[in-house]
């Protein structure tokens, strides 16, 4: 069992070592070094030929738009969902209803999305001809408007429903209740309430969740790329594009690009650092005049009234995926296929089967591994009974975001030279090496509290019945904790299949998963055939999510304090 | 604070058809204390649910209140005007001691340095000056039980409900809180509703006492 000591330096170096390698294989050639390809001494080239590009200033000024924008969105709206919501029953439902939504892959919701709101999407094939007169599709371009509103409402999409989650989850560890009902009887609303009282206290566990976000929406690919404007793109799909692009001159400023995309990363996270030590000031203010009355409740009305069109918007781009699949013809004005048919699904059938097989063995394979380190750092920390308690080390837990916080293009493409230079790339083996980074952290972040919440009491009693400590393990702890191990397994599983970048560059672009394939058709095909790839690629976490849900259930049918 | 009475009228709290409280119909006068005793279980907790506004809308509940005439059966729980000691003390732990008193405070009071004033006597009178800025973790039992009577009043109520406030302090400090609580009670002047099984607390109280039955 004293190998389990070192169960945390592995970990960290199957998830962090493919991004710190990656990032120094990043930063090298964004100042000229890339000896394969005759890059032998410093240079800025790169940077010039960047800044020398047309659309550059545009790219840059719409990446810092969308990212900030849809994070400050997701923010407030989550915050004011919660703060209407907090104080009722409906919220156990809610994570319910919410949590499916968080198994969709970000690009299978990105074609739903434009399939819903594209100018022949079904939004307007509802309201046409009848409300809007429009006999043909009009000439409105709402999916890749210059903007980046599509992109950002689909960023809301996704990233409201995990913020929410990891609230409701945060709410769980303050006296939320009993501090509203303390606010409440000295004359405070319960909206009012949980943004003096409640929300300050639950922030700081809310701060890395909103980070990732911050980082994830300043450097998304898949749907930029599904939705976000072409030309010029984010600047994350720009150096995406000129990484893969057949003349490798363009390596350089690709590695300009996203090296400028992790300072832009990494100076937002600071400035949100920032923002909210004026914030906390601000608010402490606020709270110290007494005020009961304020246009807060009102504003946190209508936050959550988005939010429910939101969810709304979610479960049509769903939806509108699953008919579009089976649509047998599907002519504009009509709000409905008039016929349904089977011929879409029976016609990809041959095509899916390679990818949908490479996609269930990556994420299996990345899962598996994932929870074996996961289970040995737990179990090295909280030992057979954590008779000394150890607090839960926030440095590794950091250390954990790493993946999440620094932009995909910044390291994955460091980690590609590298596998090259191994031979390696374009393997399986490279692909679920790519996803650990990416898995690994949410199957811990996931699985870490309630192993932590374990009761030592239990072990404790196993070992003075002569329970050897790996027999407490596995007779004892892995079957009481089966229910969070296998949600755990859901979530990193569900990870995998929504992995698009890290799939791309570890497999050099030949290995096809639903996603990579969802995305490559996304550009251009018939929507019926987008439509069963992107519902097949929603379905896998979803049934994983399933199956999590239902195996606890019916192995301990008859132990109802388990089931 | 003005003098109003504190009146239930006709009060009934079911539970799936099973009565936890038979009609109960009660007055308390400004400065006076009614204690309801009871075992656990008996429907203490829900009572003061009832009137507090945040009962569990699962149980069945009819009658009405009243604080000085005005009928608050309807109104949520912040428009009340119940002051309420909780077994907890629940000060917030984001907010210094001054903090937690100042968001008490109406709003109405201004400007800034006589919130200020108003603090510091509210600490003084609970034997705390100079504890404005402190940290409510560092503070003893028996002082942050002070600071929650104190975050209580700041806000004006115009009656008073205790939830078994003392419980959960030794047995010293309890007394000392105990005299500290319904002196200041009758001071303001405000009707105050206890529920505790405590005998110990009804005595003190030096009101009515109304039995509960455990109801089978």
């Amino acid at each position: 069992m004293h190998l389990l000591r070192h169960a945390p330096l592995l970990t960290v170096t199957a998830f962090a070592g493919p991004v710190v390698a990656g990032l120094a294989g990043t930063l090298l050639p964004a100042f000229g070094v890339l000896p394969a390809i005759g890059g032998e001494s410093l240079s800025l080239n790169g940077w010039r030929e960047l800044l020398r590009f047309p659309g550059f200033a545009t790219s840059l000024q719409l990446t810092v738009m969308t990212g900030w924008l849809a994070t400050l969105l997701a923010v407030f709206i989550t915050f004011a969902v919660a703060a209407v919501l907090h104080q009722r029953h409906a919220v156990r439902r809610l994570a319910n209803l919410i949590s499916p939504l968080l198994a969709i892959p970000h690009s299978a919701l990105a074609i739903g999305f434009a399939f819903l709101i594209a100018p022949s999407g079904w939004i307007a094939r509802l309201v046409s001809p009848g409300l809007s007169g429009w006999t043909l599709p009009p000439d409105v371009g709402s999916v890749g408007h210059p903007s980046g509103g599509a992109l950002v409402a689909c960023l809301l999409l996704k990233e409201v429903p995990y913020l929410l989650l990891m609230l409701l989850g945060a709410l769980n560890q303050v006296p939320a209740k009993a501090h509203t009902d303390a606010a409440r009887a000295l004359g405070y609303t319960p909206a009012l309430a949980f943004f003096k009282i409640v929300l300050p206290q639950v922030y700081p566990q809310m701060r890395l969740p909103i980070l990732a976000v911050l980082a994830f929406s300043l450097s998304v690919v898949d749907v930029a790329l599904i939705l976000g404007p072409g030309n010029p793109p984010t600047l994350a799909v720009l150096a995406v594009r000129w990484f893969g692009d057949p003349d490798v001159r363009l390596y350089f400023q690709a590695a300009a690009a996203a090296t400028l995309l992790l300072l832009l990363v990494l100076a937002s996270i600071a400035a949100w650092l920032l923002l909210e030590r004026f914030a906390a000031r601000a608010g402490r203010r606020w709270v110290m005049r007494g005020g009961r009355r304020s246009g807060v409740p009102a504003f946190a009305t209508l936050g959550s009234g988005v939010g429910a069109a939101l969810f709304t918007m979610a479960a049509g781009a769903m939806l509108g995926m699953g008919v579009w699949s089976f649509a047998a013809r599907w002519r504009f004005p009509q709000s409905l296929p008039p016929s349904f048919t089977l011929s879409n699904w029976e016609r990809q059938f041959g095509d899916l089967q390679r990818p949908a097989l490479t996609t269930l063995w990556v994420g299996f394979a990345a899962t598996a591994i994932a929870l074996g380190l996961t289970l040995a750092c737990l179990e090295n920390e909280t030992g057979a009974t954590r008779l000394q308690r150890r607090d839960a080390p926030s440095a590794s837990l950091a250390l954990l975001y790493i993946p999440l916080l620094v932009p995909q293009v910044a390291f994955l493409f460091g980690a590609q030279v590298l596998l090259i230079r191994f031979d390696l790339d374009a393997t399986l083996a490279a692909v679920v090496w790519s996803h650990l980074s990416f898995v690994l952290p949410y199957l811990f972040l996931s699985l870490a509290d309630p192993w932590r919440a374990f009761d030592s009491r239990y072990a404790r009693t196993a070992l003075s019945l002569g329970a050897s400590r790996a027999r407490v393990f596995w007779r004892i702890k892995l079957p009481i904790l089966l229910k969070p191990i296998l949600i755990a397994c859901g979530v990193a599983f569900a990870v995998s299949v929504g992995l698009y970048l890290p799939t791309v560059f570890a497999g050099s672009g030949r290995v096809a998963t639903l996603t990579t394939e969802a995305v490559t058709l996304s550009a251009g095909a018939d929507r019926r055939v987008i439509g069963t790839w992107a519902l097949l690629q929603a379905a896998f976490p979803f049934a994983a999510f399933l199956l999590a849900a239902w195996l606890p259930r019916l192995l301990y049918a008859r132990r109802r304090g388990l089931a | 604070m003005q003098a109003a009475t504190l009146q239930l009228h006709a009060v009934r709290i079911a539970l799936h058809g099973r009565v936890l409280i038979g009609a109960l119909d009660a007055g308390v006068e400004p400065g006076e204390c009614l204690t309801l005793m009871g075992p656990s279980g008996c429907g203490k907790s829900t009572l003061l649910n009832f009137l507090a506004g945040t009962l569990d809308p699962v149980f069945d509940a009819q009658g009405s209140i009243a604080i000085g005439g005005t009928d608050v059966t309807t109104l949520p729980p912040e428009q009340r005007g119940f002051g309420i000691l909780f077994q907890d003390d629940l000060l917030f732990p984001h907010l210094s001691v001054g903090g937690n008193l100042a968001f008490a405070l109406p709003a109405a009071v201004r400007p800034r340095a006589l919130r200020q004033a108003r603090i510091e006597a509210a600490l003084g009178d609970a034997g705390l000056i100079g504890f404005a800025d402190r940290d409510p973790a560092t503070l003893s039992g028996g002082q942050r039980a002070r600071v929650a009577l104190m975050r209580t009043l700041l806000a004006a109520p115009r009656a008073l409900l205790l939830d078994e406030p003392f419980n959960k302090l030794d047995a010293q400090l309890r007394d000392e809180f105990r005299d500290f609580v319904f002196r200041h009670a009758r001071d303001f002047g405000l009707p105050t509703l206890m529920v505790t099984h405590d005998a110990a607390d009804a005595q003190a109280a030096g009101g009515r006492i109304l039995q509960l039955e455990q109801e089978q």
